[in-house]
């Protein structure tokens, strides 16, 4: 398990550099797959194997295609110009490591920072409880048709703005 | 514990006794005994996959009025082999300008993304790589690496055609994924699990093809579009973009694409056979053990193949936006319509006899797929007398 | 068993380089490749603290697919606003749409 996750973490966290600094902008979404597939057997680590098959269908099937699909839009050759950060970036670079310094010491500071996992009650199945919660009215039916209707708004919204009016 | 009855466990159960008699590690045993079961599947299919080729050409020869291979081996059954070794002796090239490590790894995705579906096919009760228990949502998960696949070989090709015909199949394949879903949710709900296994064993009484005819229909046109086949091949239209995302690619690289393509023409058959056709049930053969259960869906899964041949064969392509209207405009909300009339009618007859519960489902079926076509008739209706109207009139004029 | 700092850890860092992605980063659409990464750090926060902390209450997996909708409309109205800023601007480059800027 050790093992696992941490060959899973260097990918992650190695991919994810790659997506930042990779000039080519198609590398980069190539990139940020591998780094969201990644996250996806972190989840399968976690039990959490419903969320790991939704992140591998919206991740990679639609958000990555859509990056492909707009970065070749929206270029007029096929090659890079320019370079891909810009003056400030060392600035970016400080600001971005003392946020993980600080969030590493608050979290060292936590109590529960190295709690071990808790135990999963036996014959618990964690797909139809998350079905039952995301339905059920005295859970989460309320948030889950909001996001619908965000989902739906950001349909209508993504078509109007980039229709071509002519 | 009877060899007959469960042959994968009785054979990992003695490997295992052979792998920590050498002095193993029991866990690591394990994992090399789970590495040589899908070591053995992956044989067993890329061995399948050379034949498909031969049945392919053998169908097409039949369905055009031909002979097809025949001159190589009995019935021509060596013929794809001497085309495996054309393919590997064959020029192995690499555009100008391609994004080499991309481009060399388009077509491992894409064998890989069809390979990985055969983890959930429950071949026997007890025969399967993993009961996910959510299983139906991972076939979909393998096929958005597929379409990733495609994007790949079309972008680093560095050709136009291929990055054409690479977006239209993206296009087609990420519209067609809707009614796919929604079609494979109507077992989920039939069956209360997306458990491959709880969807073969649910189907033991009736076969969910009777419950829902318009499901298993939708189903397969949606997986001929994801499949890029004809007539939803509009990848590879010859006389438009030459041959789509894979026009780059020669000897084994295209073999691979090609292969892949014909393993999951066969993988979707099979998949259409589980989830509507009972999976490994037949009158009670299946009873008979593990291995006919597993012939008996390798069986539907050829039978399935065939439909997704005759289609190929019969229909002609036909133009993306026509495709994609009728994703959207037809296909999507009678998805939508059937998987809600399944739900309801599941919930009122939950406690109705099976016999009951399936025939009101067919005739509900029926009365969609009536109301459907006689809606179809009207708007077609309207559609000629706003075509010939003026036709008809100027036609009068001249008359006079 | 892991214990539940290395996810904390690893989320803090996929969270850094995000944030590096996003203030660093000229291209629009780079930039929302930074945004994604960051929203998965969110996500692993979120799965990991429902595994460790109370597996029962399906609270984090919860928020997760909502993150995972926001993350969608997201990537889709922002794909879209670059698509028409190109096409107005000729140009997605964030330092050159300075319009804005008297």
């Amino acid at each position: 398990m050790a093992i696992l996750f941490l060959i899973t973490a260097v990918v992650i966290l190695a991919s994810a550099m790659m997506v930042v600094t990779s000039r080519n902008l198609v590398h980069a979404a190539l990139w940020l797959v591998s780094a969201l597939f990644g996250v996806a057997v972190l989840y399968a680590l976690l039990n959490a194997g419903f969320l790991a098959v939704v992140q591998v269908v919206i991740y990679i099937g639609a958000i990555a295609i859509l990056f492909i699909f707009a970065v070749m839009l929206t270029r007029r050759e096929m090659r890079e110009t320019g370079p891909g950060l810009n003056k400030n970036w060392w600035v970016s670079a400080l600001v971005s490591l003392l946020v993980f310094g600080g969030l590493a010491f608050l979290l060292s500071n936590w109590s529960g920072f190295s709690q071990t996992s808790a135990e999963l009650p036996s014959g618990f199945d964690a797909v139809s409880a998350l079905g039952d919660a995301l339905i059920s009215p005295d859970a989460f039916v309320l948030p889950f048709e909001v996001a619908s209707v965000l989902l739906v708004t950001a349909l209508v919204g993504a078509v109007y703005i980039a229709f071509n009016r002519k | 514990m009877n060899f007959w009855n469960d042959p994968l466990k009785v054979a990992a159960v003695w490997l295992e006794g052979i792998f920590t008699g050498w002095g193993m590690d029991a866990v690591l045993a394990h994992v090399l005994v789970v590495f040589l079961g899908v070591l053995l599947l992956i044989t067993i299919l890329m061995v399948l996959d050379i034949f498909l080729v031969w049945i392919e050409r053998k169908v097409v020869a039949r369905f055009q009025d031909r002979i097809g291979p025949n001159r190589l081996g009995p019935y021509g059954l060596m013929q794809p082999f001497a085309d495996i070794i054309k393919l590997i002796i064959k020029e192995d090239t690499t555009p100008d300008g391609a994004d080499k490590v991309v481009y060399n790894l388009a077509p491992i995705l894409s064998m890989m993304s069809v390979l990985i579906l055969w983890a959930i096919v429950p071949l026997a009760p007890v025969m399967l790589g993993v009961d996910l228990n959510v299983g139906l949502l991972y076939l979909v998960a393998a096929g958005a690496i597929g379409t990733l696949a495609i994007i790949m070989a079309g972008w680093s090709s560095n050709n136009k055609f291929a990055l054409l015909g690479a977006f239209r199949q993206v296009a087609a394949m990420v519209s067609y994924e809707i009614p796919m879903v929604v079609a494979l949710l109507i077992p989920t709900v039939l069956a209360g699990t997306m458990g491959m296994l709880g969807i073969s064993e649910a189907q033991q009484g009736l076969w969910y093809v009777f419950l829902s005819p318009l499901g298993a229909l939708i189903f397969l046109v949606s997986a001929v579009a994801e499949l890029g086949r004809s007539p939803f091949d509009l990848s590879e239209g010859e006389s438009e973009v030459v041959a789509g995302f894979h026009i780059e690619y020669s000897g084994m690289k295209f073999g691979w694409f090609y292969a892949g393509e014909l393993l999951h023409a066969f993988t979707f058959g099979g998949f259409w056979g589980i989830l509507f056709f009972g999976g490994y049930h037949f009158f009670g053969l299946e009873n008979l053990g593990p291995l006919v259960a597993a012939a008996i869906v390798l069986f539907k899964a050829l039978l399935g193949y065939w439909v997704i041949m005759w289609i190929k064969y019969t229909l002609m392509r036909i133009r993306i936006d026509h495709m994609l209207a009728f994703n959207w405009k037809f296909l999507v909300p009678l998805s939508l319509v059937v998987l809600m009339v399944t739900a309801l009618l599941n919930t009122l007859l939950r406690d109705a006899s099976t016999w009951v519960m399936g025939l009101s489902m067919f005739l509900s079926n029926a009365l969609i797929a009536w109301i459907t076509v006689e809606i179809l008739r009207g708007r077609s209706r309207a559609e000629r007398e706003k075509m010939e109207g003026p036709a008809q009139a100027a036609l009068e004029a001249v008359n006079h | 068993m892991i214990p539940l700092s290395w996810y904390l850890i690893l989320s803090a860092a996929l969270f850094s380089i995000g944030l590096f992605g996003v203030m660093a980063r000229r291209n629009a659409i780079a930039i929302l490749l930074g945004v994604e990464l960051m929203l998965n750090a969110v996500n692993i926060n979120l799965v990991a603290f429902w595994r460790y902390l109370d597996p029962v209450q399906m609270t984090g997996q919860v928020f997760a697919i909502i993150v995972f909708a926001v993350a969608a409309a997201e990537v889709a109205v922002g794909l879209a606003l670059v698509i028409s800023v190109y096409r107005n601007r000729k140009t997605v480059v964030a330092d050159e749409l300075d319009m804005m800027k008297w």
